[in-house]
């Protein structure tokens, strides 16, 4: 910090939203993009744990993994990555419309952005409920006596597929939440937006709502490749 | 009163003298080092103790000596990492003509039976001298088969072998403890190691009834059907097992893995996992169809028709490899 | 929370304003401190009340105390509580909180709400784990072992799980806030290299938090889902391997010790500086051996699982590492001692805890160096040579320099100096009864007897009722402080701004601090350390 020792601000100096232990606007807005970046640095360590256990679990297991895999939607998949990265792109354009002030715009980026992520959600749920008809749901009622019918040369474990659809739902499901809290989290900023809180001055919210956004469809960029596409080679 | 205040377990194998040197070195050399730094730490509280008119002279630091104590104690860690190391390649290299005793365990007790045939409850009687490897497993957690006075110690599975090995020196009745908690009886999971006297436990070996686990694996090859497929003159739909334990295996996804127990034991349980090249992953799975103690016969069948004819069973490499390698 | 007797006029953090709001909602950090303070100290002595309970029925080979299923809980719910709920917090969140933002000149820490949200999860994780006490406890271990803990216990390890889990994230927004305070939040003038050590050992703590919790997290979510839908990731009779949990809980566990015993060394750095009126000797190695402990902790997990079923050459790969991580431990202890060469020495109660904790610090220290070395740990691994070793680090360190911190910041959080000779007195009882309570471990570790015995055999009766006695001692060491602490609340000492003469920005405002720290924001133009700038108070606790 190259600032001379401050005394107390008087208010006129600052707009409201500088809380008073920060010295400058610029040092708070500097604060918070650290502390978003180291928590989504967490964030990252968190789904490893998955990532990692699902790729020993694929080396071990590959033919139930190859075979779990092609039981996925890859059309629902598919549109389900477009809708993310073409949310990611509403919010980095609503970003910018804070930076400029076009309040109006903002909002509807931002409500944009909420309701790709909820078309999401719903074209999970759909998969989901995909997954629960075929049996495939870990459990009670976990079966897949269609996979060993469609993939007799695979010789498919029972135990080593509901591995791949636990760690399946595991992964998606920790995903979703973090959806549904960014949803949540949109929800707040499209009402706070509306009311005109954000401008030129300070739109620090939007910019970690959009950078906790982009966290949260880059894990899904991871997602749906593991998941979805590498084990899709053809088999033997 | 010192015979009466034990502070030392007794030492009754080979490796039992390795370990307590390097301990004996590490017990010095820590009694050195807490010994100097206390007396250098007392020698300057009482040397620069607080007196009015002396005050304390600012230092900042010197590279010299921080190299020197990072240097000298990484090399001194060396030393012992290299030693330690030494003890644990020996630990884990079984030689080649161990007898040969298998381990399931269960809360809350060690069901042991020798290849010869013999079962033990808690107890595992050995002779004095002779190469010892243990394969062990367990039906339900993890437990841990610890012999204080070997020195030895290694946790036991659910779903797949581990080993150790040991070569006893002297007679006597040496403690076994479960050492992974393991539930309610962990303590009670306890029982004795009797190391006796060749002619000893020759007489005790002659008190034994039934067949060899060779020969109990044999008959259960057969009444499971196993040799239906897997027939010695490798006509069969599966391969011949003749001479395969403890050599390389080509499968049929192009892997080469050693056929060592866990190999053998996973082909039981889990065949799809390594399929044979050239044959077709046809075997029946067996997990739940034989209990531990079945599977240990059939793997000592399987290894029984690698070994030369009467006299000690080959040990294969102690493995390294998992089942799910 | 009782108020200092201050001059009626000067405002300070304490009397600022009245009322249970007024805390339970406050984002002052040395509000929050203090509501840690609290809740720690019940926590240390639940863990403390079990862990009698588990030396009374050591004192005889049979299990005649408590049944064995009790006994399990026992040792499970003392070391989970121990782990979780105090040692992890402890500096960190009583010390760290209060002091990091007045040590670098600011008015609180980055993040204040998010501090008061730290101690609200850390509350609900606390109430859930006494419920699942309450309920009836947990008996895996504090390690949760599969297929133990997923398959086959039939106690409270969902919900002490999930209490973990959250407590857990307490632990990572704590971090959080640290890192990016140290960053962002520094006074003008303070440059890296004159911060105190005390800061450089909660940032080092504080990645490790960040990294290495998350982890954690994750692991005891797939343990609970495991448990509540019999899935079977960590179950061989699943197609699961017990193996990766194993790999997956010790990644976490393993820097968890060093998030207990960096901010203990921070400490040390702060109290054996002043005590000996000149500056740590070789302050960018003891920096930097933070760092390079934090890191190098980073991958040295599996020595926890030497005989656990791992390859050979794993085992090599990670015994060698676990000796390059005692290197700077080693530089640390070398370079205090130095610090005392050519010092001006006298011995406050602080500065007996922290003499204490190096003296025992180096024990536990070397006693791992015989962990380390494969061929012995495949003997004493999973016995009381491991419990010796680590009571040794986190009691007769962490724990000491957790007591050396409350001490010899007591004057600046209340106002009020402690009883000085009552002081000194409890610190001689906790080194005799810690000792008397651990050493014989060490020996019984080495001649056989495992960990989590509720029974054993009889030829080892000797050393435990050793311990036991030493227990009780180090129970006695550490009712006093609670009784002393409270008593100075009313009649201790009135103190002023520096009553220990002592270097560093939180000795440059007044005792107890006014709520934003500084009546006006610092200017660094000095080193850390500068004692030959600082005269010696006369003061009766300094001979």
């Amino acid at each position: 910090m190259s600032n001379s020792a401050v005394e107390t601000d008087s208010h006129a100096a600052h707009g409201p939203e500088l809380l008073h232990h920060f010295v400058t606007a610029e040092q708070q807005r500097n604060t918070a993009s650290l502390a978003m970046w180291l928590f989504l640095a967490t964030e990252v360590m968190f789904f490893g744990g998955m990532f990692c256990a699902y790729l020993i679990y694929r080396y071990w297991y590959y033919n139930e993994f190859a075979a779990g895999s092609r039981s996925l939607n890859i059309w629902l998949g598919t549109v389900n990555t477009v809708v993310l990265i073409g949310s990611s792109l509403t919010v980095a354009l609503g970003v910018r419309a804070a930076q400029m002030g076009k309040r109006k715009l903002l909002v509807v980026l931002l409500l944009l952005t909420l309701l790709l992520g909820l078309v999401f959600l719903g074209v999970k749920g759909v998969e989901w409920h995909d997954k629960y008809v075929e049996h495939h749901i870990p459990g009670a009622s976990f079966s897949v006596a269609d996979l060993v019918r469609e993939y007799p040369q695979l010789h498919i474990d029972q135990s080593h597929a509901q591995i791949f659809f636990s760690l399946y739902f595991a992964m998606t499901g920790m995903h979703a939440l973090h959806m549904v809290i960014g949803v949540g989290l949109f929800i707040y900023l499209t009402i706070k937006a509306w009311k005109g809180t954000y401008g030129p001055q300070y739109y620090t919210p939007v910019e970690l709502g959009g950078l906790y956004w982009h966290f949260v469809d880059i894990i899904w960029i991871y997602l749906f490749p593991l998941l979805y596409l590498i084990d899709r080679k053809p088999l033997k | 009163m010192i015979d009466h205040f034990p502070l030392w377990p007794p030492g009754a194998s080979t490796m039992a003298p390795s370990v307590d040197a390097l301990f004996i070195f590490l017990t010095l050399l820590s009694v050195v080092m807490t010994v100097g730094i206390f007396a250098v730490i007392i020698v300057f509280l009482a040397k620069y103790r607080r007196r009015k008119g002396v005050d304390a002279t600012p230092i900042h630091g010197s590279v010299v000596l921080e190299l020197g104590w990072s240097i000298i104690p990484l090399m001194v860690f060396m030393l012992i990492f290299a030693w330690g190391a030494v003890i644990f390649f020996q630990e884990r290299t079984p030689p080649r003509s161990s007898a040969e005793v298998y381990v399931v365990a269960k809360q809350w007790m060690w069901k042991i039976e020798h290849s010869e045939g013999q079962r033990e409850l808690n107890e595992l009687h050995v002779p004095v001298g002779r190469d010892v490897r243990l394969i062990m497993t367990s039906q339900d957690v993890i437990h841990s088969f610890y012999i204080p006075a070997f020195r030895i110690k290694q946790d036991v599975l659910p779903g797949r072998y581990t080993m150790e090995w040991f070569r006893a020196t002297k007679p006597g009745t040496y403690h076994l403890f479960c050492a992974e908690y393991c539930g309610t009886m962990h303590s009670g999971m306890i029982g004795d190691v009797v190391v006796m006297t060749q002619p000893d436990y020759e007489a005790w070996m002659a008190g034994k009834t039934g067949g060899t686990m060779a020969s109990s694996g044999s008959d259960l090859f057969q009444s499971l059907g196993c040799v239906t497929c897997h027939r010695a003159d490798a006509q069969g739909r599966g391969p011949s097992l003749v001479g395969i334990y403890g050599k390389p295996v080509l499968l049929e996804d192009g892997r080469t893995v050693v056929a060592d127990d866990n190999y053998v034991r996973e082909s039981i349980m889990s065949p799809a996992a390594k399929v044979v090249n050239g044959y077709k992953p046809i075997m029946p799975v067996f997990q739940g169809l034989v209990t531990d103690e079945q599977l240990n016969s059939l793997v000592a069948y399987v290894k029984s028709l690698s070994q030369p004819p009467a006299g000690t069973q080959s040990a294969a490499a102690d493995t390294k490899s998992s089942p799910k390698e | 929370m009782a108020t200092a007797a201050v001059s009626a006029e000067r405002e300070t953090y304490l009397n600022k304003e009245y009322g249970i709001r007024s805390w339970l909602l406050t984002t002052d950090h040395k509000r929050i401190a203090l509501l840690y303070l609290a809740s720690i100290t019940l926590f240390f002595f639940i863990g403390g009340f079990f862990a009698l309970l588990i030396r009374l029925e050591l004192l005889t080979p049979a299990g005649d105390l408590v049944l064995a299923d009790t006994y399990n809980k026992l040792f499970t719910m003392h070391g989970q509580i121990m782990v979780f709920f105090f040692l992890i917090p402890s500096i960190p969140a009583v010390l760290g909180n209060f002091l990091v933002p007045m040590m670098i000149g600011a008015k609180d820490l980055a993040l204040p709400r998010i501090n008061l949200l730290s101690w609200y999860l850390y509350i609900a994780g606390g109430a859930l784990m006494l419920y699942a006490m309450v309920e009836g406890g947990v008996d895996t271990g504090w390690t949760f072992y599969t297929p133990f803990s997923t398959a086959f216990s039939n106690t409270h390890v969902v919900e002490a799980g999930l209490a973990i889990f959250i407590a857990g994230f307490s632990s990572i927004l704590t971090g959080l806030n640290f890192v990016v305070t140290i960053h962002r939040m520094r006074a003008p003038g303070m440059t890296w290299s004159r911060l105190p050590l005390f800061i450089w050992a909660h940032y080092a703590t504080s990645i490790i938090q960040l990294l290495g919790t998350p982890v954690l997290a994750i692991t005891l979510v797939l343990v609970v889902l495991e448990r509540t839908l019999h899935l079977g990731i960590f179950d061989p009779n699943l197609g699961g391997d017990p193996l990766l949990f194993q790999h997956l809980f010790w990644f976490y566990s393993h820097p968890a010790v060093y998030i207990m015993i960096l901010p203990a060394m921070g400490v040390v750095s702060e109290v054996l500086a002043c005590f000996s009126r000149k500056r740590i000797f070789g302050y960018a190695a003891v920096a930097m051996s933070s760092i390079g402990i934090a890191v190098i902790g980073f991958i040295v997990w599996a020595h926890h699982m030497f005989v656990a079923g791992i390859s050979l050459y794993a085992a090599l790969v990670f015994s060698i590492l676990s000796y390059l991580v005692a290197v700077p431990s080693a530089i640390k202890v070398f370079n205090w001692t130095a610090t005392l060469y050519k010092g001006s020495i006298s011995f406050a109660t602080p500065m007996l805890y922290a003499l204490g904790f190096i003296g025992l610090f180096t024990i536990g220290g070397l006693t791992g160096l015989f962990l380390a070395a494969l061929g012995i740990d495949v003997h004493v691994t999973d016995t009381y040579f491991v419990i010796a070793h680590f009571h040794y680090i986190m009691v007769g360190g962490a724990v000491m320099g957790y007591m050396a911190g409350l001490h010899f910041w007591w004057p600046k959080i209340t106002g009020r100096m402690y009883p000085e000779w009552w002081g000194r007195l409890a610190a001689l009882i906790v080194f005799v009864g810690f000792n008397l309570t651990f050493f014989p471990q060490f020996i019984l570790g080495y001649m056989g007897m495992p960990r989590r015995y509720w029974e054993y055999p009889p030829e080892f009766q000797i050393l435990n009722v050793m311990s036991t006695a030493g227990s009780t001692i180090l129970a006695v060491g550490y009712l006093l402080p609670m009784v002393y602490f409270m008593w100075s609340l009313r009649y201790g000492k009135v103190v002023g701004d520096n009553p220990w003469g002592a270097a560093g920005l939180e000795w440059k405002t007044s005792s107890p601090p006014p709520t934003f720290n500084f009546d006006e924001t610092p200017e660094v133009t000095w080193e850390a350390y500068n004692y030959d700038q600082i005269p010696v108070p006369e003061e009766a606790w300094l001979e």
